[in-house]
Protein backbone atom coordinates (compact mmCIF):
# COMPACT_ATOMS: atom_id res chain seq x y z
CA UNK A 1 0.00 0.00 0.00
CA UNK A 2 1.55 3.26 -1.00
CA UNK A 3 2.22 5.91 1.71
CA UNK A 4 1.50 9.60 0.79
CA UNK A 5 2.47 12.67 2.44
CA UNK A 6 -0.24 15.28 1.93
CA UNK A 7 -0.79 18.46 4.37
CA UNK A 8 -4.32 19.23 4.73
CA UNK A 9 -5.38 22.93 6.11
CA UNK A 10 -2.20 23.72 7.93
CA UNK A 11 -1.17 20.17 8.76
CA UNK A 12 1.07 17.37 7.59
CA UNK A 13 -0.17 13.89 7.46
CA UNK A 14 1.59 10.39 6.79
CA UNK A 15 -0.55 8.14 5.45
CA UNK A 16 -1.16 5.04 3.83
CA UNK A 17 -3.24 4.33 1.48
CA UNK A 18 -5.01 1.84 -0.74
CA UNK A 19 -4.67 3.12 -4.57
CA UNK A 20 -8.30 3.43 -5.52
CA UNK A 21 -8.89 5.72 -2.12
CA UNK A 22 -10.46 9.04 -3.66
CA UNK A 23 -8.93 12.42 -1.98
CA UNK A 24 -12.40 13.41 -0.83
CA UNK A 25 -12.43 9.88 0.91
CA UNK A 26 -9.20 10.60 2.28
CA UNK A 27 -10.16 13.75 4.15
CA UNK A 28 -13.49 12.94 5.07
CA UNK A 29 -13.42 9.38 6.09
CA UNK A 30 -9.33 9.32 7.68
CA UNK A 31 -8.89 13.09 8.43
CA UNK A 32 -12.25 14.18 9.72
CA UNK A 33 -12.17 17.22 7.51
CA UNK A 34 -16.31 16.20 6.94
CA UNK A 35 -16.81 19.68 6.05
CA UNK A 36 -16.42 18.45 2.64
CA UNK A 37 -19.44 17.26 1.37
CA UNK A 38 -19.70 14.79 -1.98
CA UNK A 39 -22.56 15.59 -3.87
CA UNK A 40 -22.81 13.92 -7.34
CA UNK A 41 -19.66 11.18 -7.23
CA UNK A 42 -19.82 11.64 -10.96
CA UNK A 43 -17.13 15.44 -11.04
CA UNK A 44 -20.01 17.50 -12.05
CA UNK A 45 -21.66 19.35 -9.28
CA UNK A 46 -18.25 20.73 -7.14
CA UNK A 47 -19.62 20.21 -3.66
CA UNK A 48 -16.05 18.70 -3.12
CA UNK A 49 -14.12 21.21 -4.80
CA UNK A 50 -11.40 22.13 -2.22
CA UNK A 51 -7.62 23.64 -2.92
CA UNK A 52 -4.83 21.33 -4.00
CA UNK A 53 -1.66 23.37 -3.94
CA UNK A 54 -3.35 26.45 -4.42
CA UNK A 55 -5.72 25.64 -7.48
CA UNK A 56 -9.46 24.38 -7.40
CA UNK A 57 -10.26 21.02 -8.03
CA UNK A 58 -13.26 18.41 -7.26
CA UNK A 59 -11.61 16.32 -4.86
CA UNK A 60 -14.45 12.95 -5.90
CA UNK A 61 -12.17 13.04 -9.05
CA UNK A 62 -8.45 13.36 -7.40
CA UNK A 63 -7.05 9.87 -6.17
CA UNK A 64 -5.28 10.51 -2.96
CA UNK A 65 -2.07 9.04 -4.20
CA UNK A 66 -2.02 11.92 -6.49
CA UNK A 67 -2.08 14.28 -4.04
CA UNK A 68 1.38 12.77 -2.43
CA UNK A 69 3.41 15.71 -1.64
CA UNK A 70 0.71 18.39 -1.84
CA UNK A 71 -1.23 21.19 -0.04
CA UNK A 72 -4.52 20.61 0.22
CA UNK A 73 -6.91 23.59 1.94
CA UNK A 74 -10.82 22.87 2.36
CA UNK A 75 -13.39 24.77 3.52
CA UNK A 76 -12.34 24.16 7.05
CA UNK A 77 -8.78 25.64 6.40
CA UNK A 78 -10.21 29.56 5.85
CA UNK A 79 -10.92 30.60 9.22
CA UNK A 80 -8.52 31.92 11.38
CA UNK A 81 -9.53 31.30 15.39
CA UNK A 82 -12.83 32.05 15.26
CA UNK A 83 -12.85 34.62 12.53
CA UNK A 84 -13.93 33.33 9.66
CA UNK A 85 -12.80 34.20 5.94
CA UNK A 86 -14.04 37.29 4.28
CA UNK A 87 -15.71 34.87 1.80
CA UNK A 88 -17.26 32.83 4.34
CA UNK A 89 -18.95 36.32 5.98
CA UNK A 90 -19.70 37.22 3.07
CA UNK A 91 -21.88 34.29 1.81
CA UNK A 92 -23.17 34.75 5.32
CA UNK A 93 -24.35 38.35 5.10
CA UNK A 94 -25.59 37.88 2.15
CA UNK A 95 -27.79 34.50 2.66
CA UNK A 96 -25.76 33.04 -0.35
CA UNK A 97 -27.42 29.65 0.74
CA UNK A 98 -30.91 27.84 1.37
CA UNK A 99 -29.76 24.26 2.38
CA UNK A 100 -25.87 24.54 2.21
CA UNK A 101 -24.73 21.26 0.60
CA UNK A 102 -22.77 23.23 -2.05
CA UNK A 103 -21.61 26.36 0.49
CA UNK A 104 -18.43 24.55 0.96
CA UNK A 105 -17.51 24.17 -2.73
CA UNK A 106 -18.77 27.74 -4.07
CA UNK A 107 -16.57 29.21 -1.21
CA UNK A 108 -13.54 27.40 -2.85
CA UNK A 109 -14.21 28.29 -6.10
CA UNK A 110 -15.25 31.62 -5.33
CA UNK A 111 -11.59 31.87 -3.59
CA UNK A 112 -10.08 30.39 -6.92
CA UNK A 113 -11.72 32.45 -9.42
CA UNK A 114 -10.51 35.49 -7.46
CA UNK A 115 -7.05 34.47 -8.22
CA UNK A 116 -7.33 35.67 -12.05
CA UNK A 117 -9.67 38.48 -11.19
CA UNK A 118 -9.87 40.19 -6.94
CA UNK A 119 -12.72 42.54 -8.32
CA UNK A 120 -14.75 39.91 -10.81
CA UNK A 121 -17.62 41.42 -12.82
CA UNK A 122 -21.26 39.57 -12.27
CA UNK A 123 -21.01 37.79 -15.28
CA UNK A 124 -16.45 36.88 -14.63
CA UNK A 125 -18.49 35.02 -11.06
CA UNK A 126 -21.13 33.26 -13.00
CA UNK A 127 -18.51 31.91 -15.36
CA UNK A 128 -15.83 30.81 -12.42
CA UNK A 129 -18.68 29.31 -10.61
CA UNK A 130 -19.80 27.18 -13.49
CA UNK A 131 -18.62 23.91 -11.99
CA UNK A 132 -20.23 24.56 -9.13
CA UNK A 133 -24.03 23.64 -9.15
CA UNK A 134 -26.82 24.69 -6.16
CA UNK A 135 -30.12 23.06 -6.34
CA UNK A 136 -31.70 25.36 -4.22
CA UNK A 137 -31.29 27.92 -7.17
CA UNK A 138 -30.19 30.64 -5.38
CA UNK A 139 -27.36 31.79 -7.96
CA UNK A 140 -28.24 35.46 -7.59
CA UNK A 141 -27.20 36.15 -4.07
CA UNK A 142 -24.29 33.66 -4.31
CA UNK A 143 -22.82 35.88 -7.43
CA UNK A 144 -23.55 38.95 -4.86
CA UNK A 145 -22.04 37.76 -2.26
CA UNK A 146 -18.57 36.43 -4.07
CA UNK A 147 -18.56 39.99 -5.28
CA UNK A 148 -18.85 41.49 -1.84
CA UNK A 149 -16.27 38.66 -0.31
CA UNK A 150 -13.83 39.98 -3.10
CA UNK A 151 -14.22 43.53 -2.13
CA UNK A 152 -13.23 42.94 1.75
CA UNK A 153 -10.61 41.25 0.73
CA UNK A 154 -8.74 43.29 -1.37
CA UNK A 155 -9.79 45.51 1.19
CA UNK A 156 -7.84 43.31 4.14
CA UNK A 157 -4.97 43.40 1.37
CA UNK A 158 -4.63 46.89 1.70
CA UNK A 159 -2.44 47.17 4.94
CA UNK A 160 -3.73 51.26 5.94
CA UNK A 161 -7.09 49.82 5.66
CA UNK A 162 -6.68 46.33 7.55
CA UNK A 163 -7.12 48.57 10.94
CA UNK A 164 -10.65 49.49 10.42
CA UNK A 165 -11.80 46.07 9.05
CA UNK A 166 -10.66 44.58 11.96
CA UNK A 167 -12.62 47.14 13.96
CA UNK A 168 -15.39 46.63 12.04
CA UNK A 169 -15.41 42.76 12.54
CA UNK A 170 -15.09 43.43 16.31
CA UNK A 171 -18.49 45.72 16.34
CA UNK A 172 -20.68 43.42 17.84
CA UNK B 1 -18.78 4.91 -5.76
CA UNK B 2 -15.56 3.35 -4.41
CA UNK B 3 -13.42 2.82 -7.66
CA UNK B 4 -12.61 -1.45 -7.87
CA UNK B 5 -9.06 -2.02 -6.75
CA UNK B 6 -6.20 -1.14 -8.89
CA UNK B 7 -2.52 -1.12 -8.56
CA UNK B 8 -0.71 2.01 -9.31
CA UNK B 9 2.42 2.68 -10.65
CA UNK B 10 3.87 6.78 -10.81
CA UNK B 11 7.06 6.09 -13.53
CA UNK B 12 9.77 8.37 -12.49
CA UNK B 13 10.56 8.78 -16.70
CA UNK B 14 8.72 8.99 -19.75
CA UNK B 15 11.78 5.73 -20.84
CA UNK B 16 10.43 3.63 -17.17
CA UNK B 17 6.92 5.03 -18.33
CA UNK B 18 7.08 2.92 -21.59
CA UNK B 19 9.00 0.21 -20.43
CA UNK B 20 5.91 -0.45 -17.33
CA UNK B 21 3.24 -0.06 -20.22
CA UNK B 22 5.42 -2.41 -22.88
CA UNK B 23 5.78 -5.33 -20.09
CA UNK B 24 1.81 -4.81 -19.69
CA UNK B 25 1.27 -4.74 -23.27
CA UNK B 26 3.48 -8.22 -23.96
CA UNK B 27 1.66 -10.05 -20.30
CA UNK B 28 -1.83 -8.95 -21.72
CA UNK B 29 -2.48 -6.99 -18.51
CA UNK B 30 -5.60 -4.32 -18.55
CA UNK B 31 -3.13 -0.89 -17.35
CA UNK B 32 -4.59 2.30 -18.32
CA UNK B 33 -2.68 5.58 -18.65
CA UNK B 34 -3.65 7.84 -15.68
CA UNK B 35 -3.16 11.53 -16.82
CA UNK B 36 -5.22 14.13 -15.53
CA UNK B 37 -7.75 11.42 -14.17
CA UNK B 38 -10.80 13.31 -15.28
CA UNK B 39 -12.48 11.47 -17.76
CA UNK B 40 -11.05 7.62 -16.55
CA UNK B 41 -11.64 8.66 -12.21
CA UNK B 42 -15.40 9.27 -13.11
CA UNK B 43 -15.79 5.98 -15.72
CA UNK B 44 -13.65 3.90 -12.35
CA UNK B 45 -15.84 5.08 -9.65
CA UNK B 46 -18.98 4.17 -12.11
CA UNK B 47 -17.20 1.37 -12.50
CA UNK B 48 -17.63 1.50 -16.06
CA UNK B 49 -13.74 0.65 -16.39
CA UNK B 50 -11.80 -1.63 -14.04
CA UNK B 51 -8.66 -2.01 -14.93
CA UNK B 52 -6.03 -4.11 -13.28
CA UNK B 53 -3.13 -1.06 -13.02
CA UNK B 54 -3.29 2.55 -13.52
CA UNK B 55 0.14 3.89 -14.75
CA UNK B 56 0.39 7.32 -13.67
CA UNK B 57 2.37 10.00 -15.74
CA UNK B 58 0.98 13.21 -13.82
CA UNK B 59 4.33 13.64 -12.62
CA UNK B 60 6.68 13.80 -15.96
CA UNK B 61 7.29 17.53 -16.50
CA UNK B 62 8.77 16.56 -20.13
CA UNK B 63 5.20 15.88 -20.96
CA UNK B 64 4.33 19.22 -20.54
CA UNK B 65 4.17 22.06 -22.13
CA UNK B 66 3.54 24.35 -25.53
CA UNK B 67 6.14 24.96 -27.97
CA UNK B 68 5.98 26.97 -31.13
CA UNK B 69 7.82 25.38 -33.83
CA UNK B 70 6.93 27.67 -36.52
CA UNK B 71 4.51 25.54 -39.05
CA UNK B 72 2.70 24.17 -35.69
CA UNK B 73 2.78 24.60 -32.29
CA UNK B 74 3.68 21.02 -29.99
CA UNK B 75 1.39 20.77 -27.14
CA UNK B 76 2.67 18.10 -24.62
CA UNK B 77 0.23 15.55 -23.75
CA UNK B 78 -0.03 15.90 -19.78
CA UNK B 79 -0.82 20.44 -20.38
CA UNK B 80 -3.53 20.99 -18.60
CA UNK B 81 -6.52 22.95 -20.12
CA UNK B 82 -5.96 25.57 -17.88
CA UNK B 83 -2.18 26.06 -19.08
CA UNK B 84 -3.45 25.82 -22.36
CA UNK B 85 -5.98 28.51 -21.95
CA UNK B 86 -3.06 30.34 -20.36
CA UNK B 87 -0.26 30.27 -23.29
CA UNK B 88 -0.25 33.06 -25.44
CA UNK B 89 1.36 31.27 -28.17
CA UNK B 90 -1.81 28.79 -28.24
CA UNK B 91 -4.14 32.31 -28.35
CA UNK B 92 -2.23 33.91 -31.11
CA UNK B 93 -1.07 30.50 -33.31
CA UNK B 94 -4.09 28.25 -32.84
CA UNK B 95 -6.71 30.38 -31.96
CA UNK B 96 -9.61 27.31 -32.08
CA UNK B 97 -8.06 25.19 -29.16
CA UNK B 98 -8.18 28.35 -27.06
CA UNK B 99 -11.69 28.90 -27.75
CA UNK B 100 -12.77 25.11 -27.51
CA UNK B 101 -10.63 24.35 -24.71
CA UNK B 102 -12.68 27.64 -22.78
CA UNK B 103 -15.74 25.28 -23.31
CA UNK B 104 -14.19 22.29 -21.61
CA UNK B 105 -16.16 21.78 -18.26
CA UNK B 106 -15.16 23.81 -15.52
CA UNK B 107 -12.25 25.87 -14.20
CA UNK B 108 -11.33 22.65 -11.49
CA UNK B 109 -11.55 19.98 -14.12
CA UNK B 110 -9.54 22.72 -16.48
CA UNK B 111 -6.84 22.41 -13.55
CA UNK B 112 -6.38 18.78 -13.32
CA UNK B 113 -7.55 17.61 -17.21
CA UNK B 114 -4.97 17.48 -19.81
CA UNK B 115 -5.05 18.02 -23.65
CA UNK B 116 -3.70 14.50 -24.35
CA UNK B 117 -6.13 13.03 -22.10
CA UNK B 118 -9.06 14.40 -23.98
CA UNK B 119 -7.82 13.42 -27.04
CA UNK B 120 -6.24 9.37 -25.99
CA UNK B 121 -10.10 9.30 -23.88
CA UNK B 122 -11.63 9.84 -28.05
CA UNK B 123 -14.80 10.77 -26.82
CA UNK B 124 -16.69 11.88 -29.64
CA UNK B 125 -18.59 14.16 -26.71
CA UNK B 126 -15.37 15.32 -26.08
CA UNK B 127 -14.69 18.97 -27.39
CA UNK B 128 -11.13 18.68 -28.51
CA UNK B 129 -10.86 15.93 -30.89
CA UNK B 130 -13.21 17.78 -33.41
CA UNK B 131 -10.98 20.45 -33.08
CA UNK B 132 -7.89 18.18 -33.88
CA UNK B 133 -9.56 16.38 -36.71
CA UNK B 134 -10.52 19.44 -38.60
CA UNK B 135 -6.95 20.93 -38.01
CA UNK B 136 -5.47 17.92 -39.14
CA UNK B 137 -3.45 17.66 -35.80
CA UNK B 138 -0.39 14.25 -35.86
CA UNK B 139 -0.16 12.46 -33.09
CA UNK B 140 3.08 11.95 -31.10
CA UNK B 141 3.41 8.49 -29.69
CA UNK B 142 5.92 6.90 -28.19
CA UNK B 143 6.40 3.10 -27.01
CA UNK B 144 9.72 1.09 -26.18
CA UNK B 145 10.42 0.90 -29.89
CA UNK B 146 10.38 3.99 -30.39
CA UNK B 147 8.59 7.14 -31.51
CA UNK B 148 5.56 7.23 -34.83
CA UNK B 149 3.01 9.79 -35.71
CA UNK B 150 -0.68 9.18 -36.43
CA UNK B 151 -2.48 11.75 -38.76
CA UNK B 152 -6.08 13.16 -36.71
CA UNK B 153 -8.22 11.30 -39.40
CA UNK B 154 -6.86 8.01 -38.48
CA UNK B 155 -5.94 8.63 -35.12
CA UNK B 156 -10.02 8.53 -33.31
CA UNK B 157 -11.07 4.85 -33.96
CA UNK B 158 -14.66 4.19 -32.43
CA UNK B 159 -16.50 5.53 -29.39
CA UNK B 160 -13.63 5.54 -26.37
CA UNK B 161 -11.07 4.24 -28.90
CA UNK B 162 -8.29 5.83 -30.14
CA UNK B 163 -5.00 4.34 -32.30
CA UNK B 164 -2.92 3.75 -29.44
CA UNK B 165 -1.80 0.45 -29.42
CA UNK B 166 -1.21 -1.27 -25.81
CA UNK B 167 2.20 -0.05 -24.66
CA UNK B 168 2.12 2.83 -26.50
CA UNK B 169 1.95 6.02 -24.94
CA UNK B 170 0.64 10.21 -26.46
CA UNK B 171 3.33 12.41 -25.68
CA UNK B 172 2.16 15.18 -27.54
CA UNK B 173 0.28 16.86 -30.58
CA UNK B 174 0.98 18.68 -33.41
CA UNK B 175 -1.34 21.55 -33.96
CA UNK B 176 -0.49 22.93 -37.88
CA UNK B 177 -1.16 27.06 -37.06
CA UNK B 178 -3.20 27.98 -40.05
CA UNK B 179 -1.62 31.81 -41.47
CA UNK B 180 -3.29 34.67 -41.82
CA UNK B 181 -6.61 35.06 -44.07
CA UNK B 182 -7.96 32.19 -40.93
CA UNK B 183 -10.79 32.65 -38.69
CA UNK B 184 -11.70 30.47 -36.28
CA UNK B 185 -14.97 29.69 -33.86
CA UNK B 186 -15.91 26.50 -31.59
CA UNK B 187 -20.14 26.76 -31.52
CA UNK B 188 -21.27 24.29 -28.90
CA UNK B 189 -24.69 23.34 -27.77
CA UNK B 190 -25.34 22.02 -24.36
CA UNK B 191 -27.15 22.16 -21.14
CA UNK B 192 -26.13 25.14 -18.88
CA UNK B 193 -25.80 22.63 -15.78
CA UNK B 194 -23.73 20.64 -17.56
CA UNK B 195 -20.53 21.08 -20.39
CA UNK B 196 -20.87 17.72 -22.49
CA UNK B 197 -21.49 18.79 -26.17
CA UNK B 198 -24.91 18.02 -27.32
CA UNK B 199 -23.64 19.12 -30.49
CA UNK B 200 -20.55 21.01 -31.24
CA UNK B 201 -18.72 22.66 -34.35
CA UNK B 202 -15.21 23.86 -34.62
CA UNK B 203 -14.86 25.70 -37.56
CA UNK B 204 -11.66 26.76 -39.29
CA UNK B 205 -12.49 29.53 -42.28
CA UNK B 206 -10.02 30.97 -44.95
CA UNK B 207 -11.50 34.40 -46.43
CA UNK B 208 -10.58 36.67 -49.29
CA UNK B 209 -12.52 39.44 -50.38
CA UNK B 210 -15.63 38.69 -48.91
CA UNK B 211 -15.71 35.08 -50.11
CA UNK B 212 -14.89 31.79 -48.44
CA UNK B 213 -12.03 30.37 -50.31
CA UNK B 214 -11.23 27.23 -47.74
CA UNK B 215 -13.14 25.69 -44.66
CA UNK B 216 -12.51 22.91 -42.32
CA UNK B 217 -15.59 21.82 -39.88
CA UNK B 218 -14.85 19.00 -37.11
CA UNK B 219 -18.22 17.99 -35.37
CA UNK B 220 -18.71 16.94 -32.50
CA UNK B 221 -20.82 13.98 -30.77
CA UNK B 222 -22.15 13.71 -34.06
CA UNK B 223 -20.93 9.80 -34.19
CA UNK B 224 -19.02 7.44 -32.59
CA UNK B 225 -15.99 9.29 -33.34
CA UNK B 226 -15.68 12.96 -34.41
CA UNK B 227 -16.53 13.93 -38.08
CA UNK B 228 -15.83 16.04 -40.68
CA UNK B 229 -18.44 17.78 -42.19
CA UNK B 230 -17.30 17.84 -46.03
CA UNK B 231 -20.05 17.74 -47.79
CA UNK B 232 -20.08 21.35 -45.91
CA UNK B 233 -16.15 22.21 -46.90
CA UNK B 234 -16.98 20.95 -50.34
CA UNK B 235 -20.05 22.84 -50.91
CA UNK B 236 -19.09 26.10 -49.31
CA UNK B 237 -15.66 27.29 -51.48
CA UNK B 238 -16.35 31.08 -53.42
CA UNK B 239 -19.43 31.19 -51.43
CA UNK B 240 -19.89 35.16 -50.64
CA UNK B 241 -19.46 35.19 -46.29
CA UNK B 242 -21.58 38.70 -46.43
CA UNK B 243 -25.30 36.95 -45.83
CA UNK B 244 -24.17 34.90 -43.72
CA UNK B 245 -26.01 34.28 -40.48
CA UNK B 246 -28.73 36.50 -41.66
CA UNK B 247 -32.12 35.11 -41.80
CA UNK B 248 -33.03 36.43 -45.08
CA UNK B 249 -34.27 33.77 -48.06
CA UNK B 250 -30.98 33.95 -49.96
CA UNK B 251 -28.33 32.95 -47.47
CA UNK B 252 -26.00 30.82 -49.64
CA UNK B 253 -23.95 29.74 -46.32
CA UNK B 254 -27.03 28.23 -44.95
CA UNK B 255 -27.87 26.49 -48.22
CA UNK B 256 -24.28 25.19 -47.74
CA UNK B 257 -24.77 23.84 -44.28
CA UNK B 258 -27.73 21.48 -45.09
CA UNK B 259 -25.41 19.06 -45.90
CA UNK B 260 -23.63 19.20 -42.16
CA UNK B 261 -25.24 16.21 -41.24
CA UNK B 262 -24.38 14.43 -44.35
CA UNK B 263 -22.70 11.13 -43.40
CA UNK B 264 -22.74 11.56 -40.15
CA UNK B 265 -24.98 8.91 -37.39
CA UNK B 266 -25.31 10.51 -34.22
CA UNK B 267 -26.28 9.16 -30.87
CA UNK B 268 -29.48 8.89 -29.22
CA UNK B 269 -29.73 9.25 -25.21
CA UNK B 270 -31.35 11.57 -22.92
CA UNK B 271 -30.74 15.27 -24.29
CA UNK B 272 -31.22 14.45 -27.89
CA UNK B 273 -33.13 12.52 -30.50
CA UNK B 274 -30.79 11.34 -33.59
CA UNK B 275 -33.17 13.97 -35.75
CA UNK B 276 -32.65 17.10 -32.81
CA UNK B 277 -28.73 16.51 -33.26
CA UNK B 278 -28.76 16.53 -37.26
CA UNK B 279 -31.14 19.75 -37.35
CA UNK B 280 -28.19 21.23 -34.26
CA UNK B 281 -25.29 20.06 -36.87
CA UNK B 282 -26.94 22.25 -39.75
CA UNK B 283 -27.85 25.27 -37.70
CA UNK B 284 -24.41 25.31 -35.47
CA UNK B 285 -22.65 24.86 -38.73
CA UNK B 286 -24.11 27.86 -39.94
CA UNK B 287 -23.41 29.86 -36.74
CA UNK B 288 -20.03 28.71 -36.50
CA UNK B 289 -18.99 29.84 -40.21
CA UNK B 290 -20.45 32.82 -39.68
CA UNK B 291 -18.41 33.98 -37.26
CA UNK B 292 -15.02 32.29 -38.48
CA UNK B 293 -15.89 34.32 -41.51
CA UNK B 294 -16.71 37.49 -40.19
Amino acid sequence: MPRITVTVDGITYQEDVEPRLLLVHLLRDRLGKTGTPIGCDTGNCGACTVMLDGMSVKSCSVLAVQADGNDVVTIEGLAHGNEWHPMQKAFHEEHALQCGYCTPGMIMAAIDLLRDDPDPSEETVREGLEGNLCRCTGYCNIVRAVRRGAREMSQRSMPEQAEQTEREVRTP
Amino acid sequence: MIPAPFDYVRPASLDEACQVLGEAASSGDDVKVLAGGQSLLPLLRLRLAYPSALVDLGRLPELRGVEDRGDHVFIGALTTHDEVLRSGVVRERIPLVALATATVADPAVRHRGTFGGSMAHADPAGDLPAVALALDCVFVVRSGEGEREIPAAEFFVDYLESALEPGEVLIGVKVPALGPGWGFHYEKFHRTAQAWAIVGVAAAVRRSNGTIEEARIGLTNMGSTPVRARAVEAAIRGVSIAAAGSNGAHDPVRDACAGADEGTSPPSDLHAQPDYRRHLARVLTHRAIGVAGR
